[in-house]
């Protein structure tokens, strides 16, 4: 490709704790019943002053931990001044020059680094929406939302695909799933992604960073990982066409358009907000000791990452398992405890990595004993396991070659004269269901 | 009925226990006096009295019932006190003296106004100062300027005017106030009464209408040291509501009150009475450190070498924090817009959007901050050498209304000897220190190390053992 294209991200996580970033109203708000949830503190009343959510302060930090990031010793709060409807203080308590957590980085699946710039915690806005009431059209304010914390990711503009760019996004809802910190929803906002393209003539080169372009597209509004994808390549496209043509590109905002797949043009530079940052004076700075910043870390769980590497080791089973049942942190935990129950009735990891990952039984209804004893049960009954019954269908399937070749002939109903075959070869210890679907599956 | 005059609380209380008068009887004598005078002063920007005789009667009637001893339990308990319109008073109209704010009633209390009410106080209203707390006079009040209850052609000092104007005409025992650059201190030398402006975070700044909000400092006026002390001892103190205030220990102020300081030391500014200090104002100021000095105090000259920069920096940081803490006032969720700021709010406004403004920034906040930093080691330097500094509030004795509003900056200058004190961060206290010969009131303040308020009190109230410059009354 004649152009480069330059890609960071920015991610919003909104925190799952308990209570508001600065005050104590409840910090679960997805569809509750509009302005139920507010106080002075939220609703910017004359007055009413913040006070910082210690567990919101830890949870950024973990997140920086788990990116590897350094934690500042020295921290605070800054406003934003800028006027919107939905922000009832005419600022937004947030953070600029000294974040929680900076210069991490990431390894994708090809061994390719990216730069994690900073992590810091600001405050959820309110909630437009705009309706018509009486035949009058009005916006509409929610201020359940204003309050919420936020933790805010800026990657390097590191990434030079929108798969990338999608595999990081999904790994970091996989980490902070993990933490346990935020529901990463993208669909009920939980998650919001902002991508910072650019494209520069040239080939690819080792150190991405060199000679960045002097304009950059910041595309919002983007709600899910596929859309990701689509709003990146359109720019990258869009962008490498106006370039041919020899139009010169400026830094602006745009929106993402789900239903046309296209972005357009909602901010230029000249119309850039001018946030006159300055540090919060409401909320002293914060100095976190090494002893508290080596206490952070050690509470960190085990991540994705090393999960399945120490699965693989640990269990002996293969990558590709390892990789879905590290998936999600339930399904991991719920492996392990099935395995400490299994080790007493003779159930191997394997047998049990095999089993959760070809029969998917749905572990939020169940109990690790209670599959453990399935498996028991099933073993008594004397059904042979998925290994040999593959062995026996292969031989039934080598041992009757003119019907394998009638059925291949379009001949479909002589499927179940080998499902007999392989009944009889294994005494009825076989499900004949399964077996059928093997079959196909080995015939196909 | 005894006469009712220079009223303390220890007097009120005195009177409750030998049944001298009840508390009814003393709400009824203030909001009669308040009736009376108040047109000319225009102090209230809005009255309760009807809540505060109910309040009285219910005083009244646990004193007949629980005994006299209640009193103790309840330390404020049928004291008459108002508060400064920026404190937000639950159910109860809370106007900054600002037209935008003109008919906002709030939700919630401060917590000063929580604890004084836990205490039992009982409120007569609400008092007028300049709009948004901005202004060295009173006169920058949407609802019109307080009158000096000396000399109605003179300005009572500001921005909480209303309360030294209140407690100088003897319409209630005591005030809250808020000094965020000498808005105590100015207004109480003005009047001739008695103002604490307390370290920064010493007590809470929850529910009151923010000037800057790292500068604000919530405080007191009252008749005598006394009294101040009496009331800062329930307003002070840890609030989880507030991040900035302190979790120290607040000591029994009126208890410990007249033990005396010992080995005082006192240092003389000598920045504070250079050029521009008017004759009277030093003369009176001097006669007061000659009194410390009969006492025993050692009195030495220090210096705070950066006091010149104290304006203009305080100017700039001041209103960055104001055009941020007014941004809320847009007039969608409460409140009338924008276009019903006042001409002062406005300038700060402007002049903090600059100072703030990418580009000069540097140049102007972060230059001024630099600045704040080398005038709050001026006064650790100071407090190394002394126990507390003596200086005037103003350097010079009240002027006439309209006789700096044409030039903002002359009444910007009327701040001069009062914002490093807030700059630094530490308390000070403003006590009566004598009378023009036109009697118009003279101030000086005592400004101690932080959390030093015990020993300024002693101080002061050593002072005012010695003096009656604050038990002098106007004829209203």
């Amino acid at each position: 490709m004649k152009y480069q294209p330059i890609i960071g991200m920015e991610v919003h996580i909104e925190l799952r704790t308990k209570t508001k970033m600065f005050c104590a109203c409840p910090g679960f708000h997805f569809g509750t019943k509009p302005n139920t949830q507010t106080c002075p503190v939220c609703l910017g009343l004359p007055g009413a002053l913040p006070v910082p959510n210690a567990q919101a302060v830890e949870w950024t930090q973990f997140l920086g931990t788990a990116f590897g990031c350094t934690l500042a010793k020295f921290s605070r709060f800054d406003r934003k001044n800028y006027f919107y409807p939905d922000l009832p203080k005419g600022y937004q308590i947030s953070q600029y020059e000294y974040p929680l957590a900076t210069y991490g980085s990431w390894t994708n699946g090809e061994g390719k680094k990216i730069g994690i710039r900073r992590i810091h915690l600001e405050e959820d806005t309110g909630k437009l929406s705009h309706t018509t009431i009486n035949g009058e059209r009005v916006t509409l304010v929610d201020f359940n939302r204003s309050g919420v914390p936020l933790a805010e990711l800026v990657t390097e503009p590191d990434f030079s695909s929108s798969a990338e760019a999608k595999e990081f996004v999904q790994a970091l809802q996989q980490i902070v799933r993990y933490l346990e910190i935020s529901d990463a929803d993208m669909e009920k906002g939980s998650m919001r992604l902002e991508a910072n393209i650019s494209v520069r003539v040239g080939q690819t080169t080792n150190d991405i960073r060199q000679k960045l372009p002097d304009y950059r597209v910041e595309v919002k509004n983007i709600n899910s990982f596929r859309f990701l994808e689509s709003a990146i390549n359109y720019e990258i496209e869009r962008q490498s066409e106006a370039l041919e043509r020899g139009e010169k590109l400026v830094q602006e905002t745009r929106g993402y358009n789900e239903v046309k797949g296209i972005t357009f043009s909602q901010r230029q530079k000249e119309e850039a907000h001018d946030y006159r940052y300055f540090p919060e004076p409401d909320i002293p700075s914060f100095e976190f000791s090494d002893e508290i910043l080596k206490e952070i870390k050690s509470k960190l769980p085990e991540l994705p990452e090393s999960k399945r590497k120490r699965f693989e080791t640990e269990y002996k089973i293969s990558p590709s398992y390892s990789k879905i049942l590290t998936e999600t942190r339930e399904l991991a935990d719920f492996f392990e405890e099935a395995i400490k129950v299994g080790s007493v009735h003779g159930i191997s990891p394997a047998k049990l990595a095999n089993t959760l990952v070809n029969k998917k039984p749905n572990i939020s209804k169940m109990l690790p004993a209670e599959l453990i004893k399935l498996i028991k049960n099933a073993e008594e009954k004397g059904q042979i396991s998925d290994e040999e019954l593959e062995k026996v269908s292969l031989q039934s399937i080598e041992e009757n070659s003119d019907v394998v070749e009638s059925y291949k002939n379009g001949k479909e109903s002589v499927l179940q004269f080998l499902v007999g075959q392989v009944m009889r070869k294994t005494k009825g210890r076989a499900d004949p269901t399964k077996t059928a679907e093997l079959l196909k599956k080995l015939l196909s | 009925m005894t006469v009712l005059q220079n009223l303390s609380i220890a007097k009120l209380q005195e009177g409750y226990k030998n049944k001298d008068f009840s508390v009814r009887e003393v709400v009824d004598f203030f909001i009669e006096r308040i009736e009376k005078h108040d047109n000319k002063i225009n102090s209230f920007t809005t009255t309760t009295f009807d809540q505060a005789r109910k309040l009285a009667n219910m005083a009244d009637e646990k004193i007949a019932k629980d005994g006299p001893d209640i009193i103790a339990g309840n330390p404020l308990l049928g004291i008459p006190l108002a508060y400064k319109d920026i404190y937000s008073t639950k159910g109860v109209k809370t106007t900054a003296s600002a037209r935008v704010l003109e008919n906002y009633v709030p939700s919630f209390s401060s917590t000063v106004v929580s604890r004084l009410e836990d205490a039992e106080a009982i409120s007569l209203g609400k008092l007028n100062c300049d709009a948004w707390a901005h202004g060295s006079s009173g006169e920058n009040s949407d609802f019109g300027p307080t009158k000096n209850p000396w000399n109605l052609e003179y300005v009572p000092g500001g921005s909480s005017s209303g309360s030294a104007a209140a407690v100088a005409s003897e319409f209630i025992i005591a005030a809250t106030a808020s000094d965020t650059g000498g808005s105590i201190r100015l207004p109480s030398s003005f009047c001739g009464v008695s103002g604490i402006k307390p370290t920064y975070g010493r007590v809470s700044r929850y529910g009151v209408v923010a000037m800057a909000s790292s500068l604000d400092s919530m405080g007191l006026i009252a008749s005598s040291v006394e009294d101040l002390a009496r009331i800062l001892e329930i307003t002070a103190g840890k609030d989880f509501k507030d991040a900035t205030s302190w979790d120290i220990e607040v000591a029994s102020y009126s208890k410990e009150l007249n033990e005396q300081v010992k080995e005082l030391r006192i240092g003389i500014p000598a920045e504070y009475f250079g050029k521009g200090l008017s004759g009277v104002v030093k003369e009176k100021v001097d006669d007061a450190i000659k009194k410390f000095e009969e006492q025993g105090a050692q009195i030495q000259e220090v210096s705070l070498p950066h006091s010149e920069y104290a304006i203009p920096a305080y100017y700039i940081i001041m209103a960055s924090e104001v055009s941020s803490n007014l941004a809320r006032y847009d007039g969608i969720r409460f409140g009338n817009g924008r276009d019903a700021f006042g001409e002062e709010t406005k300038r700060r406004i402007m002049l903090g959007t600059f100072s703030l403004s990418s580009g000069y920034k540097d140049e102007y906040y972060n230059k001024a901050q630099e600045v704040r930093r080398l005038i709050t080691k001026d006064f650790t330097d100071a407090f190394e050498k002394v126990d507390m500094l003596i200086a005037p509030v103003s350097p010079t004795p009240p002027f006439k209304l309209r006789e700096k509003t044409e030039d903002p900056l002359q009444m910007y200058l009327s701040d001069i000897l009062t914002v490093s004190v807030n700059l630094a961060g530490v308390p000070a206290l403003s006590l009566p220190c004598g009378f023009t010969q036109d009697e118009l009131p003279i101030g000086l303040q005592l400004i101690g190390p932080k959390f030093s308020e015990l020993k300024l009190f002693r101080a002061g109230y050593e002072y005012q053992q010695l003096t009656d410059w604050h038990k002098r009354k106007p004829q209203l």
